[in-house]
């Protein structure tokens, strides 16, 4: 290709082989273009089947509303969902306080640590932990609590089992954020006689927080979206919480979209888009939220 | 005790829990292990047995009569639902990305890119609420008819075209599930490509497009390779969009792409209330084998992701 250009730049050459070059030159525009196209018919797709989920959801989801799904309670397949979000909500914030302590942790020990052999193997494990199915951690949930421990369908379970869950996506936003707070900074502290526990406390994670934040933002959405692993460790419940650790099932969210499109009754299918609608307006908005802490910080430097 | 000690404490917990699970599983499971050897992986037939017969001793084990337990139809399901999934999700995220990294402007990248983003954040059971309210009914009444009537002369392809629950859907609604993180990864790591390598191609002759065919994609590839089986895992151990449009299928092999099917992560939650009707409690040890053979085989391929990636040189946190 290269020659073929070489030399028509040179001289004009015969009239056939610049016939021929130009024919070259047509066909590779033209190749580059279909590229582009197809490029973009990717990211069409991309758009189009996407923007076409968020439509139904927010479509059937809106006219799925009404005020009874948040003042009521499930009642068979009809009522509203007040139970659920408040489950959704009381799981999410209970996995949350069981795992950032001990996610945190492992970033912490991950990133001041980084050159020993725990700090390896804490990174090893979160890889793998984040690869193990979260049906798989439900039913380790189901087969150890539920009926093992005999708390059955509970909260403890459902929370246990979620944190689980969520501790590996904690444990590298940390470590992430915490690697990128200025070496300088902490060696500053040390000079000045800090200790490992000052400086990590008083130095690194202030620095690193909107990052900790962020992650424990992500996971927070994660506990908010799971399914398959809340089936069998949190059961389902029509009545509000009450209150109890173990021996009562909660309700949640995802339970309601998954169980009850699945009812032949127009009123339970009106519930399972309202679930999706508060699930997912949830989810992205914490998304969004924590895009947003990022950014604050990308731009305070 | 010293801050580190005490954090450390603390930090032991993540692989503790980890160890614990992978621990319990191939314990618990172990009677079942034992009990099924190999044709668990190798026959096409869960059955619990005469759950109103007694148990007998077989193996050393306590069965019901008539038991037998192989998966081969859930591994077959999926791996060929992920396959498809693949297929699919990788021309189109490849394409999104060089579009998003190339093609738009740096203020529209930005906006599109957050959607891309946030798309990776649906909850599976939405995407499977929408395969199951949306794509089966288009896909069952329109498309696959019309499908097995132009494209029946090839292989898996011709045949009863079902309902629409099946093999091809479940393939679809896990494509789209996939395609955020192989599109979002891989135009970070187009962008992330020096301005020079595309320079020099344009030096040398090259239209825009065929520097980024032919020199910042190869650049890339094993980054694309790495996020690939990245999604591969992701896409083996996806449960409730797969539970709510694979028609679950139970014991036998797909004859065609639109048939029902079940995979191993779908299967665990679908049939745990049967599995609890066998009182020897081998079903549902059965179940934890099943869940064993996913985690090894997820972690696995996740591990050779996380390999791929880390020579690439990314960072683990940021995929």
């Amino acid at each position: 290709m290269s020659g073929a250009v070489a030399r028509g730049g040179m001289s004009a050459g015969s009239p056939a082989r610049e016939a021929a070059r130009l024919a070259r030159m047509r066909r590779r525009r033209a190749w580059s273009v279909a590229g582009w196209v197809l490029c973009g018919i990717g990211f069409g797709m991309l758009g189009l089947a996407m923007g076409w989920i968020l439509l139904m959801v927010l479509v059937r989801g809106i006219t799925a509303l009404t005020p009874t799904v948040f003042l009521e309670v499930t009642q068979g397949t009809g009522g509203g969902l007040l139970n659920a979000i408040e489950g959704t909500l009381v799981i999410g914030v209970g996995s949350m306080i069981l795992a950032v302590p001990f996610g945190v942790a492992a970033g912490l020990y991950a990133a001041q640590f980084s050159h020993t052999m725990f700090a390896r193997a804490i990174r090893f494990m979160a890889d793998v932990l984040v690869g193990v199915p979260s049906i798989v951690l439900g039913y380790f949930g189901y087969v150890t609590m539920v009926e093992g421990l005999g708390w059955k369908f509970s909260l403890a379970a459902a929370c246990i089992t979620i944190a689980i869950l969520c501790l590996p996506y904690i444990c590298r936003t940390t470590e992430l954020a915490l690697s990128q707070v200025p070496a300088a900074m902490q060696e500053a502290a040390f000079a000045l006689g800090a200790g490992e526990g000052l400086v990590a406390w008083r130095i690194a994670l202030p620095v690193a927080m909107p990052g900790v934040l962020t992650g424990i933002l992500l996971a927070f959405a994660i506990s908010v979206g799971e399914t398959a692993p809340l089936i069998y460790t949190a059961g389902w419940s029509s009545y509000m919480w009450n209150g109890a650790l173990v021996g009562s099932p909660v309700g949640y969210l995802t339970y309601a979209i998954w169980a009850f499109i699945n009812e032949p009754f127009a009123s339970a299918n009106a519930l399972a888009y309202a679930a999706a609608f508060l699930v997912t307006v949830i989810v992205l908005l914490i998304s969004v939220t924590a895009r947003l802490v990022l950014l604050r910080r990308e731009g305070a430097r | 005790m010293s801050f580190r000690r005490v954090l450390a404490v603390f930090a032991g917990v993540l692989p503790a829990s980890l160890i614990a699970v992978l621990l319990f599983l191939a314990v618990y499971s172990w009677p079942a292990v034992r009990f099924n050897g190999i044709g668990f992986v190798t026959s096409t037939s869960w059955n619990l047995g005469n759950t109103y017969g007694s148990p007998i001793l077989r193996n050393g084990v306590q069965v019901l009569p008539g038991a037998h337990y192989g998966i081969l139809f859930l591994i077959a399901g999926t791996l060929l639902s992920t396959v498809i999934a693949l297929l699919i999700a990788v021309p189109v995220g490849v394409g999104a990305a060089i579009f998003l990294a190339e093609a738009v402007p740096g203020w529209m990248r930005q906006w599109l890119s957050f959607f891309v983003e946030l798309l990776a954040a649906v909850p599976s059971v939405v995407f499977g609420l929408w395969g199951y309210a949306v794509l089966v009914p288009l896909l069952g009444h329109f498309i696959y008819p019309a499908m097995g009537h132009v494209l029946g002369f090839i292989p898996f392809l011709g045949g009863s075209t079902g309902s629409g629950y099946g093999l091809l859907t479940a393939g679809i609604v896990l494509s789209l599930m996939i395609v955020p993180l192989i599109a979002a990864t891989l135009r970070d790591a187009i962008l992330a490509e020096p301005m020079v390598v595309r320079e020099s191609a344009a030096a040398l002759g090259a239209t825009r497009f065929e520097a980024v065919w032919k020199v910042v994609l190869p650049g890339v590839r094993k980054i694309l390779i790495g996020v690939t089986i990245l999604a591969t895992g992701r896409a083996l151990g996806e449960t409730m969009a797969v539970l709510m449009v694979s028609g679950n299928a139970l014991n036998y092999l797909p004859p065609n792409i639109y048939s029902p099917i079940s995979t191993m992560a779908a299967f665990i939650v679908s049939q745990l209330d049967s599995a609890l009707q066998d009182p020897t409690g081998l079903a549902v040890r059965s179940l934890a084998e099943v869940a064993l053979v996913l985690s090894v085989i997820s972690i696995g391929v996740n591990t050779l992701a996380r390999l791929v990636l880390y020579r690439s040189g990314l960072k683990a946190g940021q995929v």
